[in-house]
């Protein structure tokens, strides 16, 4: 080696913006700049050494809700993580399921200073987060004779599990099979994730869309036949990371050469390294650059009239159903301006609405129709809105209206397939309780559950509540404050204890959902017990891990399982609810019931010795049964075939009692919505929306110092909003709503649309909240106000208006 | 002698930061501290047309650093102490904390942002290519953990055989002056080194200010 010449290495140049000027930043000098961490935490840290030899390896898995379900291997050394290798089994260019992230800082949170580690009751306020450490006896004395009263008083539909997806595992989430065993409880439909879409696609695609699945929609994998991808608020490098993902996918189809495009209000993460694939929009809008694009095909000739009469309602007169022939009920009198609000959605009627230039429109419309096999999905961003339900279907109106369905390389317009998935959890018997409620009027049941009805609410089984929400169960979740939606509304509501009366949260950390409990229950983690779950929903592939047990649990937090179960036990059930059997043995039915039905799956024994199990599944092209044969293969909707105008949900509208300002129209327009386009003012003068963020699976994994160092949760504003408010990059921000003030940094960038900000969920909420509520957290949540939607009554809660302030 | 070296795919790489939270995990590095960093390159300006509608030229990309293990390691060069060596086995840069004096001198001559002083230890540390895994036959955990498969470990000259010569992009500086062992594809908004129409997006993230 020859270095003779280093010690006459000339300084480098200072170039303003280069990884140079970085150390050279800052007055302090560099060393200020750098590793400027307490001591005592180097200490404990062994920063920098070589990690330590492990004596044992163990398969886990993550499970939060990302919809992946990565693969973790602890290093372990007298029975403590040392670190976490992924999957590293067979070919690195194939199916590795690999952990992101997240998944790579899980050892920060299992061995969190801040884990739960005994049952408390609560001794302040609901909110204030002040408990007092009790006995698991007594613990769970109290909620089973708090239960058993409720049930008493108020009835069966007065215990609520609201929804929670912190934690997906066979064994895990059985509190249903518990409640189920004592007479049943309310219940909730749709989630948190697909509200409006869930409501509103099966008027057109048919009623079993909720299920999910691999019929609706092409898998990703299925995009490498098609020249042409235009992604709707769908970022896979955001909401699909893991190895395993459609993330992965994604890129080997860009690999593959077809073009993207990515319509969003950002330049996401999927569009990183790209030119000339972002077309930015103002969101919420997507239903409007949809309409201008219908407008182009129809008046440019490139709408499929053929396919539209063979496998469609209500594109035009010819396949109008009889109750709506003869009144310009049609999309296309929507389109033309002949029907409805009588106006023609031109490509200049929706440039100001959509902020896209009325020639990119046409373009893009020229694009879409010139292609041989266009493969349109849209992400659950632009359903996430108070328009939602509307949106979700307006997209599909594209392929629809070119007959590009059900053909090679092409998508219906929906989010890419699921897999079905290879292995079932713990039965969860039967609820005696029919009625439901949408998952996000549980605030309203708590409040006024009384006065909830069908026609108003969305009630589910029944004309109207009997009760309100009395008790409620939380199991890993984050629902209650942080991931539902105005949470100033929520600690007002919760602070009245005549109405819900109990409230029970079993979490791993103090979680601000949490801080409501009167009965907190510390959980054991994945990497603390023997666990079993298959591979993710936004994992096109078949999978099961089987993970061990790698670690001892902290204090005295326990596995769900023997909570239940234990409880169970005070109630009188526990033989009926373990069936004899521990968490372990579960698992082992569980698989060997799945590889039976399998017939192609490792037997249980090699299983224990390889921990994990993966199969490639060939893509799938949605809606190709019904495209090629739609006589044999009919929709599950009245007609049988694709619904633009859907008679059952114009007759639905009829029985609704909507707000002054809601609609439910039975074919998909743009509706601005509540707190959508044009209804910024003075006051709050932006609109604001918010995205899923790296550091993040929604609130999971929120505590973790070390993501929130490298995933710093900052509001994305456009430099004209940022100058006219002398913003700069990093300064400390206060965004106030009609609902409340978050303060928050600011990440000045060119990558998000004028008029809007962009702000990461599912940060942890934190704020006093019997001070003045400023949430320094800079939880979305903080801003969202609560308005269930027209249809769904489901949380459209990507529609937001905001004024923006230096703090 | 065998220099080893990374391979990066600028145009897989999403900035989602696998390669440096799993380097953490497995070097035990606290919050502030990293031996890989992921910088969020972007620029680009906005057009506002008279109906409301607007154009852009906006870019994004991401950079992923670790120690490039320069063939003219300025932190070497710099130290007064001689506790940088450059490994005749691997060609691995690496700081013996032993002799380190803290002087920030390599903090201060890398122009990759890449030594990090540890002032309470009293020592300098870095990324190390995760020496001891690779002498036996493993890759570095970062290489293992990308999910889009952006990172590649090899020696630099089947690396660069394969991949071609690039050995820098944008907030890069100009690879003549140390000669980092790095071979990167460039994506297809990245700019040349020296580039004036973007900046660092993340510059708080990587200098180490810590997060509320």
């Amino acid at each position: 080696m020859d270095f003779k010449d280093e010690t006459t290495l000339s300084r480098r140049t200072f170039v303003k913006g280069s990884l140079a000027g970085l150390a050279l930043a800052g007055a302090a000098g560099s060393a200020a700049l750098y590793g400027c961490t307490p001591a005592e935490e180097k200490e404990q840290s062994g920063e920098g050494a070589p990690a330590e030899e492990a004596d044992q390896i163990v398969w886990s898995q993550c499970v939060v809700n990302c919809g992946g379900a990565c693969a973790l291997r602890w290093h372990t050394k007298d029975g403590k993580l040392l670190y976490a290798e992924t999957d590293n089994t067979g070919d690195a260019e194939k199916l590795q399921v690999r952990a992101c992230l997240r998944g790579r800082s899980l050892r920060r949170w299992v061995n969190s200073p801040d884990r739960l580690m005994h049952p408390m009751k609560r001794s302040g306020k609901r909110g204030e987060g002040m408990f007092e450490q009790i006995s698991w006896d007594e613990a769970l004395d109290e909620i089973a004779s708090k239960l058993t009263e409720t049930i008493e008083k108020y009835g069966n539909e007065a215990v609520y599990i609201n929804y929670g997806s912190g934690v997906g595992s066979v064994t895990s989430r059985v509190f249903p099979r518990l409640m189920n065993l004592m007479g049943g409880y309310l219940k909730y439909y749709y989630d948190y994730s697909t509200n409006m879409m869930q409501a509103g696609m099966p008027y057109t695609f048919g009623e079993d869309w909720t299920d999910g699945g691999s019929k609706f929609s092409s898998s990703m994998s299925e995009a490498k036949n098609s020249d042409l991808i235009v992604l709707f608020g769908n970022s896979p490098a955001e909401t699909r990371m893991g190895g395993a993902n459609i993330v992965y996918d994604y890129t080997q189809v860009r690999e593959s050469g077809p073009r993207i495009i990515s319509v969003d209000y950002r330049l996401n993460e999927s569009s990183s390294g790209q030119v000339d694939e972002w077309v930015p929009i103002r969101p919420g809008t997507d239903a409007a650059l949809v309409n201008a694009i219908a407008h182009e095909f129809i008046v440019n000739d490139q709408v499929d009239k053929e396919f539209l009469d063979t496998y469609c309602i209500g594109y035009d007169e010819d396949t109008m159903p009889e109750s709506a022939k003869g009144q310009n009920k049609s999309y296309k009198d929507y389109i033309m301006g002949t029907g409805y609000d009588m106006t023609e959605k031109t490509p200049e009627w929706a440039a100001p609405i959509t902020q896209i230039p009325a020639d990119r429109i046409r373009s893009l419309a020229s694009d879409i129709a010139n292609a041989k096999a266009p493969f349109i999905a849209q992400g659950w961003g632009p359903q996430r809105h108070s328009n939602g339900e509307n949106t979700s279907r307006a997209i599909c109106m594209i392929p629809m209206l070119i007959g590009q369905i059900g053909l090679p390389g092409t998508n219906t317009g929906s989010r890419e397939a699921n897999p079905d998935g290879i292995v079932g959890g713990m039965p969860k018997g039967d609820n005696p309780v029919k009625t439901s409620i949408n998952c996000y009027q549980w605030l309203n049941a708590v409040d006024h559950g009384e006065k909830m009805t069908a026609a108003k609410d969305g009630v589910r089984g029944t004309d109207k509540l009997k009760t309100g929400i009395k008790f409620i169960w939380n199991y890993a979740g984050n629902t209650i404050t942080n991931q539902h939606g105005d949470i100033n509304k929520v600690h007002e509501i919760l602070q009245d204890e005549t109405k819900c009366e109990f409230i029970v949260v079993i979490d791993t950390v103090l979680t601000d959902s949490a801080r409501y409990a009167d009965i907190l229950l510390p959980d054991a983690m994945r990497a603390e017990q023997p666990h079993m779950a298959g591979n993710g929903y936004a994992e096109y592939y078949d999978g099961v891990i089987l993970g061990a047990q790698a670690q001892e649990a902290p204090g005295e937090a326990m596995r769900e399982y023997d909570i239940v179960s234990n409880l169970a036990e005070k109630l009188g059930k526990k033989d009926e609810f373990t069936e004899g059997k521990t968490q372990e043995e579960w698992i082992e039915e569980l698989y060997k019931k799945a590889a039976d039905a399998d017939g192609n799956m490792p037997s249980w024994e090699e299983m224990q010795e390889q921990g994990i199990f993966k199969r490639e599944l060939n893509p799938v092209i949605g809606l190709k049964d019904f495209r090629d044969d739609p006589e044999s293969n009919p929709l599950e909707t009245p007609s049988g075939k694709l619904e633009i105008y859907s008679e059952s949900l114009a007759e639905a509208a009829m029985q609704m009692e909507l707000e002054e300002d809601e609609i439910v129209t039975p074919i998909p327009v743009f509706d601005p919505g509540f707190q959508g386009y044009g209804s910024v003012t003075d006051e709050y003068p932006l609109y604001c929306s918010s995205f899923h963020f790296k550091g993040r699976t929604h609130s999971s994994y929120g505590g973790v110092d070390e993501l929130k160092q490298v995933c710093r949760q900052q509001m994305w504003i456009n430099p004209a909003d940022a100058e006219s408010r002398n913003i700069e990059n990093g300064d400390m921000c206060a965004v106030t709503s009609p609902a409340g003030t978050i303060r928050i940094e600011a990440r000045v960038t060119p990558r998000i649309i004028p008029g809007t900000v962009g702000i990461p969920q599912g940060a942890w909420h934190d704020a006093d909240m019997t001070g003045d509520r400023i949430d320094n957290g800079g939880c979305i949540n903080t801003l969202t106000t609560y308005r269930p939607s027209p249809l769904a009554k489901g949380n459209g809660v990507h529609s937001i208006i905001v004024q923006v302030a230096k703090a | 002698m065998t220099q080893y070296g990374f391979y990066f795919d600028s145009s897989r790489c999403t900035g989602c930061k696998t390669c440096e939270m799993a380097c953490k995990d497995y070097k035990d590095l606290s919050q502030t501290v990293a031996f890989r960093k992921v910088y969020d390159y972007e620029g680009g300006t906005w057009t506002a047309a008279d109906d409301g509608s607007y154009t852009t030229d906006a870019y994004a990309y991401h950079v992923s650093l670790a120690c490039n293990h320069c063939d003219m390691p300025a932190c070497m060069g710099a130290c007064p102490s001689g506790a940088i060596d450059k490994d005749q086995k691997t060609g691995i840069v690496r700081i013996h904390d032993d002799k380190c004096t803290a002087s920030g001198a390599c903090v201060e001559a890398c122009p990759y942002n890449v030594p990090i002083l540890d002032t309470e230890k009293g020592y300098a540390v870095k990324c190390d290519l995760c020496y001891d895994r690779v002498t036996n036959g493993q890759n570095p955990i970062c290489v293992e953990a990308c999910p889009l498969r952006a990172l590649e470990f090899g020696e630099i000259e089947d690396l660069r055989a394969k991949y071609g010569d690039t050995a820098a992009i944008a907030p890069m500086p100009s690879p003549d002056e140390t000669q980092p062992n790095i071979a990167i594809k460039a994506c297809d908004a990245a700019k040349e080194p020296g580039d004036s129409t973007g900046s660092i997006a993340n510059e708080m993230e990587v200098t180490g200010t810590p997060a509320a």
